[in-house]
């Protein structure tokens, strides 16, 4: 009988439409266009929906992937976002920017015949479809408990923890510093990675679920953390990385070298690319060099080949040491991303009105592995070249922001001014108060702060309903 | 959001704003600073506190019309919301008994000068204070800093006022008081750096309110970075307040020059087609 006769795999990945590199270099708009249903559904189909699926396993919040994908393989696209739903408050920006080569898609069982499932691609199609759509679904919001919740940044992972408990029934108030909800995906991911009316909306769903927001709010100096406590029964710090690593060489404080969290809040929350229609002012450069090979490296590079300047990539291992998504490296290639391996900046050189006009820079090369497995880059003697630039972006990293840590006594903190919080449940060395996100683990990804902030949530929701039960 | 209750030209090109902010005004000490957004998709600006009202939650600033987020925010009219205030932001000016102290107030300054001389009053100190500008039209607060002060001095470019000349006239009066413990200088780059020069040779401990560009305030963009000593220190977080005789002013005053073109850049269209589509 047909039926008996074993499906034959397709191994075709189907590609996702993208702008054209020649066209999206001179534009804000997003890169990738997503999966038109006609394609979403024929990927979908191509997911053989194992009985122990190993996706589900290597996602950070552990998403149904069979179960969404069989939906939208069926075309039920409803069913398929109340189950992403279920586990990610944030689907549409997650089908974006996490790094599902690493997670989901690096375990699906179809990567040994190089035919991977398009997770990414099908997660950010079912919460595209979703937003057109004249109907948003809600999920069921449980009795509430009375209970009061305050949440310290409004990043991935508070955003996370938000939805969790508002869920639950908790009362939930998210205090932000910046302007606008987001964190990373507002001040720092730019519009042609990650448009902000996504993050807007994303936002919306949770404040349509009942959570309420004060931006505008620096907790650790317009409150401290002990003055919250005293109004709330706990409290999520999930207050990023926010502080810029320099490499402290000579030349650093230059005008024109920017470290990567001024150059892109000043283009992405205060929206300097629009500059003069908006206020922020910014520079016109011509020629501007990003340090780094991470994510952030990769958008400070594009933004400023799209704002008309020559573009390079300063970065002091080789093309395979990048950390940055390969398909984000992929992009800045196509763009025209000039990309200088082996390179280490000594010092930044300027003119007599304290403006950058060059650089100079040592040429490495690989020796043997270090700590971190990769081959640490070796000094070529003589090797000094001066390279001409009016603008350098510093993007080697972020450690948390000590306003938190240092106004709030009796919270233990790690060496690098990291939160200390344990990884099975979020909670910090004080009763009451967890932390989780970039706050605890340093400069990471969107995903693995959310999971930190399910995890906190858990174990927070826990905490409350012991409340009540002292109380009775 | 954050109501703006009164605004004043209080003498030419400066603005007296005083805005509601609750939570700021609870919280705020001598020396610290606010964030100001005067629009959506706006530049966020820091201004110094200049005075507050615990009780009725407002907080007053004295802003200097000098772009085009100034200009906006000059104009903003009284009883609209402001969309971003955030604060108080940066460390407190220390406040102990020295002795005496001289607060040194110029053009912004002279309003953010009087919380910390009040305070300083208050801790016991003999307060003497001097305003600067370039002509007596341009001094305010004389009777409020009065009040809080044993002494106070004016010092005019043309002479109108007081002693003529700039701030290096300082050395005469700080002679004429005898001993000064420590000077605090509020006001613009130019000031603050002179004013350190001032009291370099008499070895006064000298701080001065740095004022860099800054964007959030919160130490997150480095933008703010200034040379103190042989450090590089985030005016936002930091400071703002830093010894005037270890900071390099000629990078500080290059920094703050950075984007000098173009801040004024929105206010050279006559805005004709946005107020056509206003109507």
């Amino acid at each position: 009988m047909a039926a008996t006769k074993r499906k034959e795999l397709d191994l075709v990945r189907r590609e996702m439409p993208k702008q054209a590199p020649d066209v999206r270099a001179f534009n804000f708009e997003e890169v990738a266009l997503g999966y038109p249903a006609q394609l979403a559904m024929e990927e979908a189909k191509r997911c053989i929906q194992c009985p122990k699926p190993k996706c589900v396993n290597n996602c950070p919040v552990g998403i149904d992937i069979p179960g969404f994908i069989r939906h939208i393989a069926e075309k039920d696209f409803a069913a398929g976002i109340r189950i992403l739903k279920d586990t990610n408050c944030l689907p549409a920006v997650c089908g974006r920017v996490c790094p599902q080569e690493e997670q989901c898609e690096e375990t699906c069982i179809l990567k040994k015949k190089k035919g991977e499932i398009a997770i990414g691609r099908l997660e950010r199609f079912l919460a595209d479809w979703e937003a057109v759509q004249k109907k948003l679904v809600m999920p069921k919001k449980a009795r509430k408990t009375g209970r009061r919740v305050a949440i310290v940044g409004g990043g991935p992972a508070g955003l996370t923890v938000a939805g969790d408990l508002i869920k639950l029934g908790h009362e939930v108030v998210i205090f932000e510093a910046l302007h606008q909800l987001g964190g990373v995906l507002i001040y720092g991911i730019p519009e042609f990675r990650l448009p902000k009316a996504i993050v807007h909306r994303e936002v919306e769903y949770l404040k349509q679920l009942g959570v309420k927001v004060v931006t505008d709010y620096v907790v650790g100096k317009t409150r401290s953390i002990d003055s919250l406590q005293e109004e709330y029964d706990a409290i999520f710090i999930g207050a990023g990385a926010g502080l810029p690593w320099f490499m402290n060489i000579p030349g650093e404080n230059l005008n024109g070298v920017y470290s990567a969290n001024e150059y892109l809040t000043r283009m992405n929350l205060l929206k300097g690319y629009l500059f003069p229609r908006v206020d922020t002012p910014i520079v016109n450069h011509k020629c501007v060099a990003t340090i780094g090979g991470g994510n952030v490296a990769m958008d400070c590079a594009r933004t400023a080949l799209r704002l008309g300047a020559k573009s390079y990539i300063i970065y002091r291992r080789s093309r395979e040491e990048l950390p940055a998504r390969l398909e984000e490296i992929e992009n800045a290639e196509e763009e025209g991303v000039i990309f200088n391996f082996l390179t280490l900046p000594l010092r930044y050189i300027g003119d007599e009105n304290g403006w950058i006009t060059g650089m100079e820079c040592q040429r490495m090369e690989l020796g043997e592995p270090d700590d971190s497995g990769r081959r640490r880059p070796v000094p070529i003697p003589g090797s000094e070249e001066i390279i001409p630039v009016d603008a350098a972006i510093c993007a080697i990293g972020n450690s948390p922001n000590p306003l938190i840590t240092a106004t709030t006594p009796g919270l233990e903190m790690g060496r690098g001014g990291n939160i200390v919080a344990d990884e099975t449940t979020g909670k910090t060395s004080r009763e009451g108060i967890w932390a989780g996100g970039d706050v605890v683990t340093g400069a990471a990804t969107v995903i693995l702060a959310m999971g930190a902030g399910r995890i906190a949530a858990e174990s927070m929701h826990e905490y409350l309903q012991g409340l009540d039960k002292k109380k009775a | 959001m954050f109501e703006l209750i009164s605004t004043q030209m209080i003498v030419p090109n400066l603005h007296l704003l005083e805005i509601k902010a609750p939570e700021v005004a609870r919280e705020v000490q001598p020396g610290q600073f606010i964030i100001v957004r005067v629009e959506e998709d706006g530049e966020r600006i820091p201004l110094s506190i200049a005075d507050w009202d615990r009780e009725a939650g407002t907080v007053t600033v004295v802003v200097m019309n000098v772009g085009s987020t100034t200009d906006k925010l000059a104009l903003f009219p009284a009883g609209e919301n402001l969309p971003t205030v955030v604060g108080p932001l940066g460390n407190a000016t220390e406040i102990e008994q020295y002795g005496t102290v001289l607060c040194i107030g110029g053009c912004y300054g002279i309003g953010s000068i009087y919380p910390i001389a009040r305070a300083l009053r208050d801790a016991g100190n003999r307060v003497i204070t001097v305003i600067e500008a370039r002509s007596s039209f341009l001094l305010y607060w004389e009777e409020k800093l009065s009040a809080v002060s044993d002494r106070l001095f004016c010092i005019t470019r043309d002479g109108t006022a007081g002693l003529r000349g700039h701030v290096d006239r300082t050395a005469e009066i700080i002679h004429e008081a005898g001993t000064v413990d420590r000077t605090i200088v509020n006001g613009c780059t130019l000031l603050l750096g002179r004013g350190s020069a001032a009291t370099r040779p008499l070895a006064i401990p000298t701080i001065v309110s740095l004022n860099p560009i800054m964007i959030d305030g919160t130490g997150m963009c480095g933008v703010c970075r200034v040379s103190v000593g042989s450090e590089t220190k985030f005016a936002c977080v930091d400071g703002p307040d830093f010894d005037g005789h270890q900071v390099d002013w000629e990078e500080l005053r290059q920094r703050r020059r950075t984007y000098l073109r173009e801040e004024v850049i929105p206010l050279h269209t006559s805005r004709c087609g946005e107020q056509v589509r206003k109507i």
